[in-house]
């Protein structure tokens, strides 16, 4: 208990939509310790989401308690730094103004803003890119600059929103080794929502699978895999189907909503 | 080459109306009072352009006399009372659309109002203003500041509820207090869509000020073109009305280019 990073306690959020109460996180119990990388792997609607808006500060638990390094959370903080999957980048703000934003907020003084912003160019490899305008660049470069802007913050704790999901099979790779790079560089906690298996099972040390609606915990899984890790492993493949049963589970019962809705309408 | 072509074929249509109005003119078939020729209007275009008196180094300096022509004085004083009225008008919208954009509560105690007040349009505050103001510049101005006001607000409100709600969340996250988040978030993530008002707002401000030169000023474009008819220079009158054209695409064109510069992040301009 005392080595954890973040603890989540007995968390319920319940949605009221069309009138109905929708229990999006039903108690939920979960401890994660300093420099761990936790996937939360689920369908869409097993409220994996949720529970990172929870994390963050932007939509708090309705019971429940959740702490960082033992202290309650009651609102955002640069100290749980999110990388949201629509990139999110500022289009009026240059690449180094976008990293440079969450700094000046601090009321670093300007040298050093400067010093920071070149380091973090260099790690993510954006330096060229420095004066242009995030419309100006592909997916994978406004993610490393998402990623650079979190950074920037110095905050112990990374919260990720499938950052990675709108990224094509090889800039995604290419962006999970990166990420795996500053991990083991920087010993961040990283807190990371994913519905790819394969994802999960090739960053993470834990996965932890949740189910649709109630959103519970159904498989809380150490990934004792050896890095860097081999997708083509006869152990990794092993993984990947056990987890993909357990998915398969929660998404028919996803499909099984949707279809019983579509008839209603 | 293929922008010669363009322009080429952009000049054709003016080109052949342009001749069809020297035929209609050279063959007599329209009375000369009613239409005159294009190079009539030509010819009177520059002798209202050229300054009245001969150059005297002794009255004014160069410049002075350049500009001492009717044309130019006419052209200037529409500028200024187009200049002067838009930044009244657009300078009050601003900050009361930023805080009806951002507060609820601002926006339910003005919007009834602003509902009512919008569609009357500029011109039918002609009497009052008059009764108000008098005659001359004080009234063009307060019918150009309205002219301006209403489009100015309606989109800085617009843009300012239509703040992609994602950039309020980083924002946050990044501990930015709610004077940033306004200065540095919603200010600049409405800067399109107020731009988008403040060039409606002019285009607005400049079709009112013909409007009021010919009812409360007695100088001005919109002056001058009334005062040819009575004396029956149609020429007169057209080439004002071109000169009217044409500073009006001037202003639109100084707006469009200010506002895709400043612009130059938004991506709704990318092709522009």
């Amino acid at each position: 208990m005392s080595d954890s990073h973040i603890s989540v306690q007995d968390v319920h959020k319940v949605f009221q939509s069309g009138g109905q109460d929708v229990h999006a996180l039903k108690a939920i119990n979960l401890e994660v310790k300093q420099g761990e990388f936790v996937c939360l792997l689920g369908p869409s609607g097993c409220g994996k989401s949720t529970l990172l808006n929870a994390v963050a500060g932007f939509s708090l638990p309705s019971s429940g308690t959740i702490t960082v390094d033992g202290l309650p959370i009651t609102d955002p903080g640069p100290d749980r730094g999110m990388v949201f999957q629509e990139y999110a980048l500022f289009p009026w703000m240059t690449v180094e103004q976008n990293i440079a934003f969450g700094l000046q907020i601090k009321g670093t003084a300007k040298p050093a803003i400067q010093a920071k912003v070149d380091e973090l160019l260099e790690l993510l490899h954006l330096a060229d890119f420095r004066k242009r305008f995030p419309k100006d660049l592909s997916g994978g470069m406004r993610q490393r600059v998402a990623i650079a802007r979190v950074l920037a913050l110095d905050s112990p704790i990374l919260l990720m929103d499938e950052p990675f999901g709108a990224l094509d099979a090889l800039t995604r790779r290419n962006l999970q080794d990166e990420l795996l790079r500053l991990w083991t560089e920087l010993r961040k906690t990283i807190l990371f929502v994913t519905h790819s298996i394969e994802e999960a099972l090739y960053l993470a040390d834990r996965t932890v699978v949740m189910t649709y609606r109630p959103g519970t915990i159904k498989r809380d899984l150490v990934i004792d895999l050896p890095r860097p890790r081999d997708v083509a492993s006869p152990a990794f493949n092993a993984l990947k189907k056990d987890l993909g049963q357990l998915l398969m589970e929660e998404q028919s019962r996803l499909n099984q909503d949707e279809f019983r809705a579509a008839a209603v309408d | 080459m293929k922008s010669y072509r363009r322009a080429a074929s952009g000049i054709l249509v003016p080109l052949v109306a342009l001749a069809f109005w020297q035929l209609l003119s050279s063959m007599g078939w329209v009375n000369a009072t009613i239409l005159p020729s294009p190079m009539r209007v030509l010819v009177k275009w520059w002798a209202y352009l050229r300054p009245l008196e001969a150059y005297d180094p002794a009255q004014m300096s160069h410049l002075k006399w350049v500009v001492s022509g009717e044309l130019i004085q006419d052209a200037m004083g529409s500028l200024y009372r187009v200049l002067v009225g838009f930044f009244i008008g657009a300078g009050l919208a601003l900050p009361l659309g930023l805080a009806m954009g951002y507060s609820k509560l601002v926006y339910g105690l003005f919007n009834p109002l602003i509902q009512v007040l919008r569609p009357i349009p500029p011109i039918a505050y002609i009497p009052l203003s008059i009764l108000w103001f008098g005659l001359g510049n004080p009234p063009a101005i307060f019918l150009i500041s309205i002219g301006a006001f209403f489009p100015v607000l309606m989109n800085t409100v617009t843009g300012v509820q239509n703040v992609d709600s994602i950039y309020l969340r980083v924002g946050r996250n990044l501990g930015a207090s709610r004077l940033t988040q306004f200065t540095r978030i919603i200010l600049p993530a409405a800067t399109p869509y107020i731009f988008t008002g403040a060039r409606i707002g002019m285009g607005t401000a400049f079709i009112v000020v013909i409007v009021s030169e010919m009812i409360a000023v007695n100088n001005g474009l919109g002056y001058r073109i009334l005062e040819a008819r009575e004396y029956l220079w149609s020429d007169k009158i057209i080439a004002g009305m071109f000169t009217i054209g044409l500073l009006g695409l001037g202003i639109d064109t100084l707006m469009s280019r200010l506002s895709s510069h400043l612009l130059k992040w938004h991506r709704g301009l990318e092709q522009a």
